[in-house]
């Protein structure tokens, strides 16, 4: 069933509005994307009806919230696929996934060791492994990327080697929208025992996630690049690995039983959740995904490669025109320069128009650097975006590279 | 002219253009312009940091005047920076101490003033004060020994 998008537009408030005098058109979704109104009530709900501490009272209030708090975690695991809630870790969003699981993995670590991330990774999924490396003298191996913009397998399969601690890659590039064979990846690594982390930020809010089919050990993704609020993300990991690992963080509500010789720490996932939690966050969050759910991931998927396509054929007609990114799976992100033009004279005269789009190196500067870039403009869709914004963005695209040529 | 009329000639030189298109086409004129500086100052030394499109920028002083040469890689940024080199240069370092830049924000531009921007044009122009300082700072060496 084909999804009514002008429909779906009226519960983002946000796309109403006028930029510099004209509609905005809003293509920086890989960045962030916009929140429906039942989101936002949620939040609001939950501020006006439901808040309380979790986990700790025994007073209604915070029975309800602990409840609902819970309900968001069955549903998130329920949402990806995982075993059980309790492979689910609520965190800050992708970054402190990866983070959490660079820092913890580091007892596992030894000189000599060795990370394999792949040339096409944000810099959240690659500084902290470099990081890492530098302090346990481990090495970083990078998997390269082709003219498309896709990983060589053939490469990957070489780098994992019996000195390979970790795999991590990203399941789409935030740069091209190249979708990573994930689930060969995994497969590839676990023959050799070496464990996957899958950055998911790019993917949750076009693709369908089902951790258990691609038999990923860690998946991270941010609420907030899935129509849900910022500061909320989740950390998946297998629960034998979760167990395996100490503790991120020290704090309340992460501990079992305190005494000032010893400490011994609470059970999955609440031994990784220190403090006091982003209660709202996660209700909102689980607001989010059902909110993707009802509209169907296959759905959103169909409609936004149809956008995507449409944009990209069309783009590629103006002169002078160079995709970066042009793998034989892609979702939803759209990247170019044009020659000559430096991508943020290009981004300027969009913003005049109304348009927004990001230019830079996206925080993926070895990627950029690879195709002999210093940043593109990128466009990158959701849920919302239609056909007729994507011929706005062409035309605002042919009108700026007329002044700037 | 001073600082403050050179800003004011700038501020009505675009009070002419109603329309956005045509202030940044102004603008662009303005960037295809400005007078590259020698290659040899293009480098590390020179750039200005915190730019998404990359900013040299060169200061030397002639009769107690500081002249700005600068260039960058995106034609929006270097027509404002064009303007800025404009307004700045061939003053002493006291009179480009004291001036504020007001017309950035009259002529409609001061979206790229934004720390948001990263475009570094608000580190073009502490750089440019700096320099204006280091030079002050020199001369009075000067005149003490």
């Amino acid at each position: 069933m084909a999804l009514n998008i002008q429909q779906i537009r009226k519960d983002f408030p946000v796309l109403s509005q006028k930029v510099n005098g004209k509609p905005l058109v809003y293509l920086d979704n890989a960045a962030t994307t916009q929140k429906p109104v039942q989101v936002m009530e949620r939040i609001t709900r939950y501020y006006s009806e439901e808040n309380s501490n979790v986990h700790r009272g025994v007073h209604h209030l915070s029975q309800v919230a602990t409840e609902k708090f819970e309900e968001a975690r069955k549903y998130v695991a329920g949402f990806i696929h995982a075993n059980k809630p309790e492979e689910i870790v609520f965190t800050r969003g992708t970054t402190e996934s990866v983070n959490f699981v660079a820092t913890v993995f580091q007892q596992f670590i030894g000189e000599g060791d060795e990370i394999v991330i792949t040339a096409m990774e944000h810099h959240s999924n690659l500084v902290p492994w470099q990081q890492l490396c530098h302090r346990k003298k481990a090495k970083l191996k990078v998997v390269p990327v082709n003219e498309k913009g896709e990983l060589e397998l053939g490469a990957f399969e070489k780098l994992i080697t019996s000195k390979t601690k970790m795999v991590a890659v990203a399941h789409v590039s935030n740069v091209m929208g190249t979708i990573n064979p994930v689930e060969k990846i995994t497969a590839l690594a676990h023959k050799k025992g070496v464990p996957v982390l899958v950055d998911g930020a790019q993917a949750i809010a076009h693709l369908p996630v089902d951790v258990r089919k691609m038999d990923c050990d860690f998946y991270a993704f941010s609420a907030h690049k899935a129509y849900g609020p910022m500061g909320i993300g989740v950390l998946y990991g297998k629960e034998e690995w979760l167990n395996k690992l100490p503790p991120y963080q020290f704090g309340g509500e992460m501990v079992d039983h305190v005494s000032f010789e010893k400490t011994t720490f609470n059970v999955l996932p609440y031994k990784f959740e220190a403090g006091t939690p982003n209660v709202c966050g996660a209700l909102a969050m689980e607001t989010a995904l059902r909110y993707i759910e009802e509209k169907d991931i296959e759905n959103i998927r169909q409609h936004e490669d149809e956008v995507l396509e449409y944009a990209t054929g069309k783009l590629k007609k103006l002169p002078g025109m160079r995709v970066i990114g042009e793998a034989g799976k892609k979702t939803a992100v759209l990247s170019f320069v044009a020659d000559g033009i430096h991508p943020y004279d290009l981004g300027t005269l969009l913003d005049q128009m109304g348009i927004a789009v990001r230019t830079g190196h996206h925080c993926a500067q070895p990627l950029v650097e690879r195709f002999g870039l210093s940043g593109t403009v990128r466009a990158s869709f959701g849920i919302y975006n239609t056909f007729k914004e994507a011929d706005v963005f062409i035309g605002a695209t042919k009108q700026a590279l007329d002044m700037l040529r | 002219m001073t600082i403050q009329e050179k800003q004011q000639q700038i501020i009505d030189e675009f009070e002419v253009y109603e329309d956005w298109l045509d202030k940044y086409a102004y603008i662009i004129e303005l960037g295809k312009d400005l007078p590259l500086i020698d290659e040899k100052y293009k480098t590390q030394q020179y750039l200005i940091s915190g730019c998404q499109s990359r900013v040299w920028l060169h200061a030397g002083m002639k009769d107690g005047k500081i002249f700005f040469k600068a260039d960058s890689d995106a034609v929006i940024t270097k027509g404002i920076v064009n303007l800025l080199i404009r307004v700045f240069s061939g003053h002493t370092p006291d009179e480009i101490l004291e001036a504020d830049v007001e017309f950035l924000n009259t002529i409609g531009l001061h979206d790229h003033l934004s720390p948001t921007r990263a475009n570094g044009l608000q580190s073009m122009i502490k750089q440019i004060k700096l320099y204006a300082q280091v030079f002050k700072l020199k001369s009075e060496q000067k005149s003490k020994s």
